[in-house]
Parts: C-alpha cells; structure tokens; sequence
C-alpha cells in the first residue's frame, strides 16, 4: 500500500534514501533547504581515493531521485512537525507559501555541519591570512582558482595540520571525524599534482586508514609524491612578519620539538552536528548522544531507528560517514522505514 | 592579520570586574622589582578615578611561589587564601583585587576547586577557624589589577596628558604586550580577551593611542618559568626564553613592551642588559634596549606622573627612548634623585646598552 515518507535534507543520505523508497512505489517528499540538491557533496571537487569527481555522484544520486519520482522541494524551510496516532503532519515554508503535509514516516538526513576553525583559537583561523581549512582549500579546487599566498605568491610549504576540532577534549569533541585523514592525504596529492615543487608536510596524531584502498593512498602520497607525514599536535601557529605561518609541533617519532614556517597552512576540519540536526531534533523530540549527534535505538544493529517511532535516521547525522558509508546507510534506511510502514514482525525484535 | 578575527574572540571572552570598593593585596616582589607600580595603582584610583580602595597591611603571601614550586601544600596555600578572604570581610569589601598574576591564578585555582568540590571549601573553614578563629565570605568579584585599570582605561584617556604617539612622527607608538601565563592560561575565561589573544594589555595601549605588535612568539614564556628560574643552574632557560622573544619581536620594531606580571618585566628588563653584556646585543634602535612597563607605569606616563617618582630609574633597560617619544616633559638630572632630592647613587653604565 502506498505511503507518504517525508524525507529531511537533500544531501547524500536523503536522496539515496528517497530514491530507494520511491522505487518501493512510495509517496516520498524530499525537503531541502538549500536551492539545490547534494548537501556537502556540492563543494567537494574530487574524492577520496579514487579522486573521481564528486560531480559525477551528485548526478548518479539525481537520476536517482527522477527516475523513483522523487518530489523534490528546495528552498523549503520546515516550521514545525506534530505527530498524531501515527501520522506526522510537518509545515514548511515553500516559495511564499506555507504547506501542511501529512506523513506516515519521517527520515531525518540532516547531515554535519564542518568544525568552526575560529574554535581552536591557537591556529589563528580567521585572524592569520594564511590559514586556511580543508574546505576553503576545495573550494579552490573546485573554482579552478590559483593556489596561492594571502601576497598572491605561489606557496612553498604548505602544512596540513590534522584533527582540528576532533579527537579534542578542549573544544569538546572527542570523536573521531573519519574522513579528515585520508581527506589529508588526497588534498596534500593534489597540491603535489597542482605545485610539484611546493613541500607538504602532514601533522597527525594517527593516520586512520581503515577504508579500502585509503592505505595504498596514503604509501603513494609519501612514495609517488613525497609528501612528508610528521606525527605530532600541532600546538599553535603564528604569523611571521612576512605573513607566512610559524607552528610549532613535537615530533613525537624523533622525540624532538620542531619549528616551522609554511607559506599556507590547512587545517582539516572535522564533523560537527548540524543546526538542522538540533533544529529537527528539538520539534521532534529526537535523543542526541554523547557526541551531540543524534542517538540510534542500538549502535550495533538499530542504526537507523530513533527513539520516536516512526522517525528514522540515514547519513551523518548519526555519526561522521565517508560517502560509500552514507549510501550503504540511505539504502539500509529505506529497507528499514518499507518494512515498519508494512508493520512487519522484524519491528518487534528486541536487543538486551 | 585580520583584526576582526581578533575581535570576535575578544567579544567571546568578556569578563565582570567590579566598578569600586576593591579590596587590594599587593605583591611580595613587585614592589623590589618596580617599586612604584603598586603606589602609583593606588594613586590612579583614588586620586583620578576617586574609587574606594583598601590597602591592608595585615595580608600576607598567597603562596603561590612555593606552591608552584611544590614547597607548599594545597591544603596549606587554600587555608593562606582562606586568611586573606576574612581580612577582605573584615574590612567590609567583596571586590578582591591582587596585584600579582600569579596570585590572581590562585585565587582562580582555589575558587574553581571549592566550586566543584564544596566539601573541600567546608574543610578549609574548618582549618581557618580552628587557626585563627576567622571567618569569610567568599569575593563577589575576583579582578587582578590590570584589568581594573582596562576596565577604566577611557577614564584615564579623558585625564591624560599624554598619548602613545611618537611625537615627533604623529604615528602610534608601537607595543608589544606580554599577559603573565597564570592570567588567562589556566582559565580563559578568567581574562579579559581569552589566553590566545588576551585583550586586557592590548586594549589599553590602542585606547592609549598606540599599536600593538602581534609577533611570532607572543604566547612564549618571558622566561619567568618557575622552573627555569628558582633553581638558579636553570637560569640559562630563562634568558634563553627571552632572547627568543626579542629575537622575533626585533624586525617589528617595538617602541615598549607593556606586562601584567611581576616577572614578565623583570625578566624582559633585565635580561635584555645580561643580553647585552653576554653578547653585546640590543634591541632597540642605536643600542637602546626596548623600555619595558608594567601597567601601572604606563598608565601614571599617561597620565603625566613623574617617571621617577613612578620608579622607572631603577629599569635596567633604560626608558628615556619611550619617554622621549611621548614627548614626555621629564628632568634627566632628576633620575637618580629621591623625593628629598637627596642622591640615590647611580649604577655602574652597562657596556653595551645605551645608559642615560
């Protein structure tokens, strides 16, 4: 029997998810606050690691979402949901009008928001000129624009300081972001395509390459491009009078404090709830964990159920997720939310 | 450097300091070290800014040294503090102000613990009063000194007579300013503008009129580490902390370095003259050194006090190139005069660093 699913945020997960349910046959109303569709995706260039470009997903995902009918609203700004019995009904705001609509479910894919750099005050994000993060260095690489110094000069060294804003008990993050790392190793590559002369050095605490193929990145960025990895903190950068960037690092391998002046330093940032997130969670009622994020009803095998039934989750709003993990997610979604609007027995499970 | 950046943080890390009625307790070196700072404190809120103040003669040490230096208990050093809050209640103030930062981190330090363990505050009333039959209310404000003169530095700008401007360029004077590490390292929140890019000094050598220098090792130790100074084989850090500060302050040209700390400038002043007889190095222009101030002291130069009587002859970094750019109407053969005029002695001139 036909249902009507609306679907929260546009990005990855929402669409995957949207895509899935619409070819079960279902009503599926995708809600985007944006002007478009592709959330993050939209300001990343290539990928990790096989450096496609995150285009060609975004076009993957909408065929998708056109060939399962999807309805797709954009610029749409939700003002409240209310649940009665079983059925949810969500206002939103569209094109000057105001829209009540009643669901049977609701997937929230309300995705991360990036660190504020600005947080971790001691690498002068927003202050120094020549500072600069993960994704304003994308950005450049997606506008096709020179990679150069606050002066307009070509860099040199260029440093990339990992796990800003993750794995950090002072700015109250002490997850793990997942992706920056090998986000690290794919961007130092790509300045060593873009500037062969110009020196990277990576900063990290541990280099996480638990994907397939991330490993055989990370070896060919040292080995193919002579990328330089440095185990250690960076503890705080300065600006130099000439403008470039001095940090001051331990390295921890060689057991010795290092100084170093970079022309352009990049700070990966990592993953952080998303306002829309807190914004959904507080109409609906939705549980956060430790980490801010929203709570699944088990970390092992109920990662799409929330505590409100009827509301399901998909993507990074449960936890930082590469792209491979946030389509796996959206389509698991999708089969969980198809099988709870058929009332089917699997619902009734139980974990101890 | 973009200084809104700067500002944001700044907005971010704003703090309480009380209006008037401050409770004062000095310093146990400040005033061996700048003998004028102190009074000249005093002298600016009662006199120009008419504020009550108290100045107790019974207060002792905080401990803070010999705690640092693992001399002193936590027990003991919270029972001193204990001490000094009923001398404060006593007197019938609530708005404690130290005049040393190290001091001032303490008071922090034992304020925070009693608030997230009250058992441990309970015990040290127990201690005080069985010791001394004393008992306390606990500050309504905590404010170290500087920040009472940032808090009324546009005050002081109305009464000044003179500004942080080179007088002979109209330019603003450039200031390189140093906050002590127990400041805001500790708490953050605890100063005005945050430990990254403290604000306090800052804010008041641009309402002053100056510039302030922000400089690769500005958040490095002046070199007044305790480790690297009470243990006297360990002095070659200190100086080498210095040096390594002036070293990256040098290309900017700073016309003063301005500190909230009672080591910071003592440390700077001095061991820019050890610098320079080691190694025949300055830092100013013309073998002058870089004239280094504690708060107080720019504060009176601005607002027109005698800069003998505020105590800068006894800076071994000379400070006449500062006071010559202000433009400040000052009598050189009056350096080494007490307030009876009768003669102080002079030191020996140092080698290098040029001596007025």
């Amino acid at each position: 029997m036909k249902k009507t699913i609306i679907i929260i945020g546009a990005g990855i997960a929402g669409m995957e998810a949207a895509t899935f349910l619409g070819s079960m046959e279902h009503n599926v109303i995708l809600l985007e606050k944006d002007q478009e569709p592709g959330g993050h995706l939209k300001n990343w260039q290539k990928l990790f690691p096989t450096l496609r470009y995150g285009k060609e997903i975004l076009s993957f995902l909408q065929e998708g979402i056109k060939i399962a009918k999807v309805d797709l609203k954009c610029n749409a700004i939700i003002n409240n949901i209310t649940k009665n019995n079983n059925t949810f009904i969500v206002n939103y705001s569209h094109q000057q009008q105001e829209i009540n609509i009643e669901a049977d479910a609701i997937l929230v894919t309300t995705g991360y928001d990036t660190f504020d750099a600005t947080k971790k005050e001691e690498y002068g994000y927003g202050i120094y000129d020549n500072v600069i993060t993960s994704a304003d260095l994308e950005k450049i690489f997606t506008t096709g624009k020179p990679i150069i110094t606050a002066k307009g000069d070509p860099p040199k060294k260029i440093g990339f300081v990992h796990c800003v804003g993750s794995r950090d008990e002072k700015v109250g993050h002490v997850y793990c972001s997942k992706v920056c790392c090998v986000t690290g190793v794919k961007q130092a590559i790509e300045i060593k395509e873009l500037l062969p002369q110009c020196d990277v050095f990576c900063f990290y605490m541990d280099m996480r390459m638990y994907g397939m193929h991330f490993e055989a990145m990370y070896k060919k960025a040292q080995e193919e491009y002579g990328v330089t990895f440095i185990r250690g903190r960076v503890s705080e950068a300065c600006e130099n009078i000439d403008g470039s960037i001095l940090i001051k690092v331990e390295d921890t391998l060689a057991a010795r404090p290092l100084k170093m002046s970079v022309d352009l330093l990049v700070l990966l940032i990592g993953f952080v709830p998303s306002e829309g997130s807190k914004m959904v969670g507080n109409m609906l009622g939705l549980q956060t964990g430790v980490n801010g994020f929203y709570k699944t009803a088990d970390q092992h095998a109920l990662t799409n159920i929330s505590n409100v039934p009827g509301v399901f989750f998909a993507g990074a709003c449960t936890s930082p997720k590469t792209i491979t993990n946030t389509i796996t997610d959206a389509r698991a979604a999708a089969s969980t939310i198809a099988r709870y609007l058929e009332n089917n027995p699997i619902f009734q499970r139980k974990l101890t | 450097m973009k200084e809104e950046g700067k500002r944001k943080i700044w907005r971010e890390y704003q703090k309480e300091i009380a209006d008037d009625k401050y409770y004062y307790a000095r310093s146990c070196i400040r005033q061996t070290f700048f003998p004028g700072s102190e009074a000249a404190f005093i002298n600016i809120l009662k006199k120009e800014l008419n504020k009550d103040i108290f100045d107790s003669a019974q207060h002792t040490t905080c401990t803070g040294i010999a705690y640092h230096a693992d001399v002193v208990p936590f027990e003991t050093t919270m029972t001193v503090i204990a001490r000094q809050f009923a001398l404060m209640t006593e007197a019938g103030y609530e708005n404690y102000v130290p005049s040393c930062i190290t001091s001032f981190g303490l008071y922090t330090e034992v304020l925070e613990t009693w608030k997230e363990f009250p058992e441990v505050e309970a015990k040290v009333r127990e201690h005080l009063f069985k010791a001394t039959k004393r008992e306390f209310k606990k500050p309504a404000n905590l404010a170290h000194a500087s920040d009472v003169i940032f808090k009324h530095r546009h005050e002081i700008t109305a009464k000044a007579k003179y500004k942080l401007i080179n007088v002979k360029t109209g330019k603003p004077l450039r200031g390189v300013e140093h906050i002590g590490c127990h400041y805001a390292k500790m708490f953050p929140h605890k100063g005005v503008g945050g430990a990254e890019y403290p604000y306090v000094l800052a804010g008041m050598i641009q309402e002053w009129g100056g510039e302030v220098i922000d400089y690769p090792e500005r958040r490095h130790c002046c070199g007044f580490g305790f480790r690297q100074y009470l243990v006297k084989a360990n002095r070659g850090y200190s100086i080498a902390c210095s040096k390594k500060k002036f070293e990256a302050m040098e290309p900017y040209k700073p016309d003063f370095i301005l500190t909230n700390c009672p080591g910071c400038p003592m440390f700077f002043d001095r061991w820019q003259y050890a610098i320079s007889e080691m190694e025949g190095k300055t830092y100013g222009e013309n073998g002058q050194g870089i004239p280094v101030l504690t708060y107080e002291e720019l504060a009176g130069l601005v607002l027109g006090y005698d800069p003998w009587i505020l105590g800068l002859q006894v800076h071994q970094t000379p400070v006449e190139p500062l006071l010559d750019k202000m433009g400040i109407d000052y009598n050189p053969n009056a350096k080494f005069l007490g307030p009876n005029n009768e003669y102080l002695n002079k030191p020996i001139a140092p080698n290098f660093l040029k001596f007025y």
